[in-house]
């Protein structure tokens, strides 16, 4: 067994020789040093600051390059939450000319702080306008809405008779006793979405004895819309236990089967709205193609995208939307709606109140 | 006597002092650009920020912070001894035994390391959450799985190293195998022991994906609770105010670590790793066999995994793989596909592991050295080095938006920062598998070396570097898993052109689509892959080791 002296000396040195070329070879082919980036010096760019949903397709965004001639770049990262706390605190020194995703929700708190300068596009009475934030119309520019609603899966009441529910209210009921599952609102969007629907429904006052009564039907929380709809909703991709989730207004379209049906539906009448707004930072550097990238953002061939690359819905009048979205997921019409500031002076003290109520 | 000695060499001494400091220098210095700048920086803010949150000594003397601190240290402290109590059998197969599947054995405990927390929490969820919401068993049971590789690895790879003749002497002379167990094997294990342990530790006491999934709202961390002032709340200045409580927190766990460490290091009389293993006898075959259990329900959630990425709306299917050559659904990956995204996993952590073996192994040469002379000094570096694994990757991230757009360049979105901050986890696990083995080398063999005339380096080079070769390779190995499964920074500064797996996993699973999903199982399977490849190479080097002894 044992190997002769000279035996391992000589391998020894073979296998440092060996070692040293292979991390030469290595270091060559995997490291990040060297590779990718070739920033070319003149040529025009202006940078989009945005979260890491915005995926458009690339064809869009070349398209961008070719007609202006300045090259588009992105840097996303984080939620909408995220992205406006960057904002703010890189406002000095913005991380570049325009930013896309700062949502009805976290606003006031980027307008507060001065993050954005004034715009206001030549396409954005095109409808968008309808949607930007009370005031501000002249630093924002709706691009989208997404609307966060109840979901059901129809196929389960049916196979049990019984009828499906179709409001808030509905849901305290006993027929629907242990059958919603919702985020929880300090850790995920479409949670937080949902408890504002019930504060514009229930009032300040109202909405804590409304979570107290889904509690004591048997309301499940969890912490983020992944385990709510992949682990816990009947129709989702687990095979959960609950056959209302809340999720998004076009979720349904992508559980359209085989057969052409949808098997989910959203409840239209839980819907809450948020919008997404872009605008041109204040710190800009490129300020004339920043608000080319606006106009971008609201031209019918960008809005006719947003739905498949972002599961939104276009702000922009006249947009078609894609067939399964027209079949199963269309554009609620009465989603409650909240003003920026007051979600911005309410949210904390809601949240810690729902946490009171649901987890006592 | 030994005063009288340094007094007397002290005039030769200065030089190899200068080199010292020099060596400390570099792992100290990226340590303050990359690490406490930042941090400092991001703090400073909230903390004179007036935000409309509630002030920073309302928020440091509600019972509610306390609390959370209570819970936060108790859940890592329980997950760490389930760590420890899980890892030690396995750390003996992998160091004493010689028996077959070993290195399979090895490969295997490594894996849960690299998956990502959100997985692995949804994984946790449906083996012990069921139809309730928010388990604390839960909590700490998905901690411990990801932590008992760190355990078999720190532990193990002393363990590989120790003399096996002083065991045997006890036993010759009576001592049961439990009693030269305690009072042989484990008080020349212990600094290993504590060394994964702090690491285990604060691993557990920053988790964050685990705590959010499995703790649905009712559970909620220091960690956790950093985040959503930070990003839910806008809420900078509580974020900060619980950023400084998170700091004490973990610098008075670290403080209690080195000084329980301190007590226990001794030189070891070290051996090469194959003279130390060796067939189980008689009542070592129950502990290989609690090892294998171990192993085995280790295996549970990652089996799970892998069936999970295997079954389709219509029965059992290869959709999800198939996908991966692909950017998902709607393509969610926006024009990367999966097989892009673990390629830019290996660059990244090729990256990362290069710079945190460089850092790593300067940090422990320094700290072997330094203590003799000034334990407080040792001391203060360790923990120094160890700080960035306690404190929230948020804060880190941010504290990178506010500061790095002042080196040259906007180094804010290089790509390089993303392996630069997996850096800055993986070192201080390089440092702890590489410490305790250079510092149980005996001091005698360098005197000896010295004696014969060898410089400094040269004494490196010809005594600790052959002794510690096989701890190098092993952290090496274990860095780059770590930088592979890093989760927290990167997903934060990765581009969205070039995410890493893990974030490329979440990003899937985080959209509408049952294919997304299945893709995103199927990625957790391609991790899995890459990691046991990673694992099984270093495997290989080692059979023709970097000459040991």
């Amino acid at each position: 067994m044992r190997r002769s002296v000279l035996g391992r000396t000589v391998l020894g040195r073979w296998a440092r020789v060996g070692g040293l070329v292979a991390t030469v070879a290595l270091a060559a082919g995997c490291s990040l040093v060297g590779g990718g980036d070739s920033g070319q010096g003149g040529e025009r760019k202006v940078v989009l600051v945005t979260h890491n949903s915005f995926n458009p397709p690339k064809e869009l965004l070349e398209d961008f390059q070719k007609r202006t001639g300045v090259k588009l770049e992105v840097r996303a990262s984080g939620d909408g939450g995220a992205l406006t706390n960057q904002l703010v605190l890189t406002k000095a020194n913005p991380l570049g000319d325009v930013a896309f995703g700062v949502d009805s929700t976290f606003a006031s708190r980027a307008l507060e702080e001065g993050v954005f300068q004034p715009y206001r596009g030549p396409e954005a009475d095109k409808g968008p306008q309808r949607y930007a934030p009370q005031g501000n119309q002249d630093r924002l520019t709706a691009v989208d809405v997404g609307d966060v609603c109840l979901n059901v899966d129809t196929g389960w009441f049916q196979q049990r008779g019984v009828a499906e529910p179709r409001t808030l209210d509905d849901l305290t009921q006993p027929q629907y006793k242990d059958l919603l599952v919702a985020e929880d609102p300090a850790t995920s969007s479409p949670g937080l979405a949902f408890l504002l629907a019930t504060v514009a429904k229930y009032g300040e006052n109202g909405y804590a004895d409304y979570w107290k009564r889904l509690r004591d039907n048997g309301l499940k929380v969890t912490s983020g819309w992944e385990e709510a709809y992949n682990q816990d909703f009947t129709a989702g991709s687990g095979k959960g236990q609950r056959p209302v989730v809340v999720s998004y207004a076009s979720s349904p379209a992508f559980t359209i089967g085989d057969d052409g049906k949808p098997r989910t539906k959203a409840l239209l009448d839980t819907c809450y709205r948020q919008v997404e707004y872009a605008g041109v930072l204040a710190g800009a550097k490129n300020v004339d193609d920043a608000r080319k990238v606006v106009d971008f953002l609201v031209s019918p061939e960008f809005q006719a995208k947003v739905a498949e690359s972002m599961y939104v819905y276009p702000a922009r009048e006249g947009v078609a939307l894609p067939a399964s979205w027209q079949q199963a997921a269309p554009l609620p019409e009465r989603s409650a709606e909240l003003p920026a500031d007051e979600v911005r002076a309410g949210r904390e003290r809601w949240v810690e109140q729902w946490r009171k109520t649901v987890r006592g | 006597m030994a005063q009288d000695g340094a007094r007397l060499r002290r005039p030769r001494v200065r030089p190899a002092t200068l080199a010292l400091a020099g060596a400390a220098a570099v792992p100290l210095g990226f340590l303050a650009v990359f690490f406490a700048w930042p941090v400092a920086a991001i703090v400073g803010i909230g903390l004179r920020s007036t935000g409309r949150g509630p002030g920073v000594l309302d928020l440091l003397t509600s019972a509610e912070t306390w609390s959370l601190v209570g819970f936060t240290l108790g859940q890592a402290a329980a997950a760490t001894v389930l760590a420890l109590l899980a890892g030690m059998p396995v750390a003996f197969l992998l160091a004493r035994c010689a028996v077959p599947l070993r290195g399979l054995a090895r490969v295997l405990v490594t894996m849960p390391f690299v998956l990502p927390t959100v997985v692995v929490g949804m994984a946790f969820r449906t083996l012990f959450v069921g139809s309730g919401d928010g388990s604390v068993l839960a909590i700490v049971l998905a901690n411990g799985f990801f932590n008992v590789a760190v355990v078999a690895r720190t532990v193990g790879g002393l363990w590989a190293h120790t003399d096996r003749r002083a065991e045997d002497a006890a036993r010759a002379l009576g001592a049961s195998r439990w009693r030269a167990f305690t009072s042989v094997v484990l008080p020349s294990l212990a600094p290993a022991i504590a060394s994964a342990a702090a690491v285990v530790f604060l691993f557990c006491a920053t988790s964050f994906g685990v705590v959010l999934v499995l703790g649905a709202a009712r559970y909620r961390t220091l960690e956790t609770e950093i985040y959503l002032r930070t990003v839910q709340l806008l809420d900078l200045r509580g974020a900060a105010a619980l950023s400084l409580v998170q700091l004490v927190a973990v610098v008075a766990a670290l403080v209690l670590g080195a000084r329980a460490r301190r007590r226990h290091e001794t030189a070891l009389r070290l051996r090469r790793a194959t003279e130390t293993a060796r067939r189980p006898r008689g009542g070592e075959w129950a502990v290989v066999a609690v090892a294998v259990c171990v192993i085995a329900l280790l295996m549970v959630p990652i089996v799970g995994l892998v069936v999970r990425s295997l079954s389709t709306v219509d029965g059992w299917g290869l959709a999800g793989y198939r996908a991966l050559l692909g950017s998902g659904q709607h393509d969610t990956l926006g024009g990367v596909s999966g097989v892009d995204a673990a390629v830019n996993s290996l660059r990244t952590a090729f990256d990362a592991t290069l710079l945190a073996m460089a850092l790593g192994v300067l940090a422990s040469v320094v700290l072997s050295r330094l203590p003799r002379r000034n334990p407080r000094v040792a001391g203060a570096m360790d923990a120094a080095l160890m700080l960035p694994l306690g404190v929230s990757a948020v804060t880190v991230g941010f504290g990178y938006l506010v500061t790095m757009d002042a080196l040259p360049g906007d180094f804010r979105t290089s790509p390089l920062l993303v392996p630069f901050a997996q850096a800055l986890v993986a070192t201080p696990l390089v440092v702890r598998t590489v410490l305790p083995v250079l510092r149980a080398v005996d001091d005698r063999l360098r005197q000896a070396a010295a004696t014969l005339g060898a410089g400094p380096l040269r004494v490196w080079r010809e005594v600790d570097l052959p002794l510690v070769g096989r701890a190098l390779l092993a952290a090496a190995g274990f860095a780059y898993v770590v930088a592979l499964g890093e989760f927290g920074a990167t997903s934060f500064l990765a581009r969205p052109d070039a995410p890493t797996l893990p974030v490329a996993i979440a990003r899937l699973i985080s959209r509408p689509g049952e294919l997304n999903n299945q893709m995103a199982y199927a990625a957790c399977a391609l991790l899995l892959v890459v990691t046991a490849t990673v694992v099984l190479l270093v495997e290989r080097a080692r059979v023709a080791e970097v000459g040991e002894f």
